[in-house]
């Protein structure tokens, strides 16, 4: 069953790495270079790294029929503190503080602003979009504020290896992304976490009637996602050695939001696909790569991913497929199982 | 009266659901000059049929005549041009603009290209007047009382030339001095000569406002009678059950509770909720079925709301076991082995997003917490064990549970919560909306269940079920509990019936 609805989004991602073969024979070659695994798709998994951190985070908080726009802010947030800490010094032996700390602090501040958003949401009851548009809004300034509003650069070199080193050939990156999706799937699989999410994300009242404390289900999922956030602005502040207020993750939250639904899970709440997630993190970070590489100009980036995100959105529409796709073929409605129960609810009321 | 021909007359009234005949043969005559009630409980299908007429929904079979001509209504705004305009519930305005541009708007009067106020105000300010309003037009809406509000969608509705008003619910929000601001309009506009529709579940309003009234039941056309001599308890039987047919009471579990050396369970002393229901005090034995009577409104969903946690309680203490207990959520009631299943199976009962399997282990799972997640193994073992017993079809825990019909999703329900070895199980309307045959399977299940030692409050607004599984039945009428009757031989569903609608039958 899982493999058949990660069927299309695999195909999808297939079809865009095909195309890159064309443009660059050696594109799926990889190989290992002075101990480290080199290629276009290592690259992609360590250039996507945070993107899928992220779509994982946010992949639960969509399942509870919620939204997370302060992503992108948490990861600016996270990298500036974590500058902060280590401190200006030139040199790349020196810290103010030990690494970990410096860590620590970086997650302590995301975790924070994941308690900040879900407590909107689930105890003051403000709508996920407003919410957590405070943070989207705040969070940039908060981060310059760390930063004293300058692009921070990080000389530590230990602080390096985190989104740029190697453990046994593999990108330590990987690793994080690895253990933060085991800890996803251990906690919404092995324990009842999954079911309780999806049956708050389905239905709220329901669930609470049936005993479930749906406002800690939700507070969870919006620091897991802040968690998330947090590790992926680790990852991508050592990436470049720099803590960058304004334009350090801009727009993750939107292409995160993109993996999730390209994914299979579905915005109004309910059933989720980590697995999708992650797939799909892979297939924005694939379609990046690509527009660099067959040469389409940079700044159309993000007008080839808008128009992805149109068509993601209109093919969720039940009333555009009705429309436009059903004379002509029927088997997109077979991707899009959930839209058979819209339907169905339009008729019964 | 009859010598009149009707205004307006449906007949013969068909509407199909995809698997729900929602009304079958219903015919409805309204009179120039007329205030018409339109009976019925929850589902017996007064807003379809209201929908009908307004064009909301199109019939499969029947025709509407109007003025003595034959008339196809299959849009709103069709409906609106003939005449027919509808008043619903909740006020369907725009409370931030002004009173008058509430009344025109959609029909704004123009001179030259451009909206003339001047003649609208004089207008709406004429209207108003007439039904002996004294408002500032050019205020907003919002400022004014939901009564105001209501009239003022009355007269939104006499502007585009009402023959016919359908007023659904009008009263549900008032007090009683708006209540009678809406009777004066009503009368005057019944002198007007206007067809009016009175839906509400309020029987004194109805005997106070209206002349003539139509019956519904499940779907069915009951009767057309004149008001003033329908007795009410003759009212209420038509609305919800058969003939006065002898009741069949039930018999050993009625000895049982006679012992009365059981242990109480329940023990609700002065539980209110302001404007839900109002003190009350209710005790309930081990193994005992109490049933709770009463009209749709009268405050028997909202009791046991409050026995489960569902609503906050203003005032009163509950005890289980003799033990004070405070019921402030679900979780705690739960906690409490009270288990509670909503009237609401679509939007309060079933995750239809989720599997029989997911549905059924949820307050379970739910009492355990996170970690303890019970092994998939043993929610199969569960999940099968109460599929069997109850007969759930189809037999296959993983199918998503909207694919089921309404009476084994109603099961899957039960089986959540009995998974949850209750002392206290309270049913609201278990058995509404389903086929016989699983109504009869789970009034079963109750009895066996109440054999075992379970207490089980039972809200049914058929009588004939309370009467043939409860010992004791608690009558509710208007946001109170009215009395409390044994079950005993000689108890009639006309007794009840009498209780429920009060007065003098």
């Amino acid at each position: 069953m899982l493999k058949s609805r990660l069927f299309w989004p695999i195909l999808v991602l297939v079809i865009i790495l095909a195309i890159n073969l064309f443009v660059d024979p050696g594109f799926f070659k990889v190989e290992v270079k002075n101990g480290h695994l080199t290629g276009s798709l290592v690259d992609i998994v360590n250039r996507g790294a945070p993107l899928i951190l992220i779509s994982i985070g946010m992949t639960l908080v969509i399942a509870t029929k919620g939204i997370d726009l302060g992503v992108g802010s948490v990861v600016a947030m996270s990298g500036a503190m974590a500058a902060m800490t280590i401190g200006q010094s030139m040199a790349s032996d020196t810290s103010l503080t030990p690494l970990f700390i410096a860590i620590a602090a970086a997650l302590g501040l995301s975790l924070a602003a994941g308690l900040w958003n879900g407590l909107l949401v689930s105890r003051i009851g403000i709508q996920p979009i407003v919410a957590t548009l405070i943070l989207m809004v705040a969070g940039r300034g908060i981060a310059q504020l760390i930063t004293n509003g300058q692009i921070t650069t990080i000389y530590y070199e230990p602080y390096s290896f985190i989104g740029g080193g190697y453990l046994l050939t593999i990108p330590f990156s990987v690793y994080l992304v690895a253990a933060v999706l085991a800890i996803a799937l251990f906690m919404t699989k092995k324990t009842a976490l999954g079911l309780f999410i999806q049956s708050v994300g389905s239905n709220p009242e329901a669930s609470r009637l049936a005993g479930i404390n749906s406002k800690n289900i939700i507070l969870l999922v919006y620091v897991f996602s802040g968690f998330c956030a947090g590790v992926g602005g680790l990852i991508l502040s050592s990436n470049v050695a720099s803590a960058d207020g304004n334009n350090a993750g801009l727009w993750f939250e939107l292409d995160a939001i993109l993996a999730v639904v390209i994914g299979g899970t579905s915005l109004m709440g309910g059933r989720f696909f980590l697995m999708g997630s992650v797939i799909g993190a892979l297939i924005i970070q694939s379609l990046t790569t690509t527009i660099y590489s067959i040469g389409i100009p940079p700044e159309t980036n993000l007008l080839v991913k808008a128009i992805v995100v149109i068509i993601v959105c209109l093919l969720q529409s039940s009333e555009f497929r009705q429309k436009v796709l059903r004379p002509r073929t029927r088997k997109p409605l077979k991707k899009e199982p959930e839209n058979s129960s819209n339907e169905q609810e339009v008729k019964i009321s | 009266m009859e010598i009149a021909i009707p205004k307006l007359e449906m007949k013969g009234i068909t509407k199909t659901f995809p698997g729900v005949k929602a009304l079958s043969n219903v015919s409805l005559r309204l009179f120039p000059g007329e205030v018409h009630a339109l009976m019925g409980e929850n589902g017996a299908g007064k807003s379809t049929l209201i929908k009908v007429l307004t064009g909301v929904y199109t019939k499969d079979e029947g025709t509407v005549t109007l003025d003595g001509r034959s008339v196809e209504v299959s849009t709103p705004l069709e409906a609106q041009n003939l005449g027919i305009s509808t008043v619903y519930q909740e006020v369907n305005l725009c409370t931030n603009l002004s009173v008058v541009e509430n009344i025109f708007i959609g029909h704004e009067i123009m001179k030259k290209g451009k909206i003339d106020w001047k003649e609208m105000n004089r207008r709406a300010e004429k209207l108003l007047t007439e039904l002996n309003l004294d408002i500032d037009v050019s205020k907003t809406l919002g400022s004014y009382s939901v009564a105001i509000q209501q009239m003022v969608a009355i007269v939104r509705a006499l502007n585009v030339q009402a023959k016919v008003l359908i007023l659904d619910e009008p009263t549900s929000s008032l007090d009683l001095n708006e209540v009678r601001k809406l009777f004066s309009v009503i009368r005057k506009l019944k002198n007007d000569g206007l067809c009016i529709v009175f839906i509400s579940h309020f029987l004194d309003q109805i005997y106070e406002i209206t002349d003539r009234l139509t019956v519904l039941r499940n779907g069915e056309w009951i009767g057309e009678y004149k008001t003033e001599s329908l007795p009410r308890y003759e009212l209420i039987s038509k609305m919800i059950g058969k003939e006065f047919n002898n009741s069949k009471s039930i018999t050993d579990n009625l000895a049982l509770t006679n012992k009365g050396d059981y242990e109480t369970v329940l023990a609700a002393e002065q539980l209110s909720k302001t404007g839900k229901i109002q003190p009350f005090n209710l005790e309930l034995r081990k193994g005992e079925i109490m049933g709770l009577a009463g009209l749709l409104g009268s405050g028997r969903s909202e009791l046991a709301r409050l026995l489960f946690g569902a609503d906050k309680a203003d005032s009163g203490t509950v005890r289980i076991k003799g033990k004070k207990v405070y019921l402030n959520s679900p979780k705690q009631a739960i906690a409490n082995n009270i288990a509670f299943s909503s009237e609401n199976r679509k939007s309060e009962g079933i995750i239809s997003d989720l599997s029989i399997r997911e549905n059924m282990i949820l307050a379970v799972q739910g009492r355990k917490g996170w970690f303890n997640y019970i092994s998939r193994k043993r929610q199969e073992e569960m999940v099968d064990e109460y599929i069997k017993l109850l007969n759930i079809n189809p037999p296959n825990p993983e199918q998503l549970i909207k694919n089921l019909s309404g009476g084994n999703q109603q099961k899957v329900l039960l089986a959540r919560w009995l998974l949850t070895n209750p002392d206290l199980l309270i049913l609201d309307e278990p058995t509404r909306g389903i086929d016989i045959g699983a109504k009869a399977e789970i009034q079963k299940l109750m009895l066996s269940l109440s054999e075992e030692g379970m207490s089980i409050v039972f809200i049914s607004a058929e009588l004939e079920e309370i009467l043939r599984t409860c010992s004791r039945i608690s009558v509710l009428r208007d946001h109170k509990k009215v009395s409390e009757l044994e079950n005993r031989e000689e108890i009639k569903q006309q007794d009840i019936m009498k209780e429920i609608a009060g007065g003098v039958g």
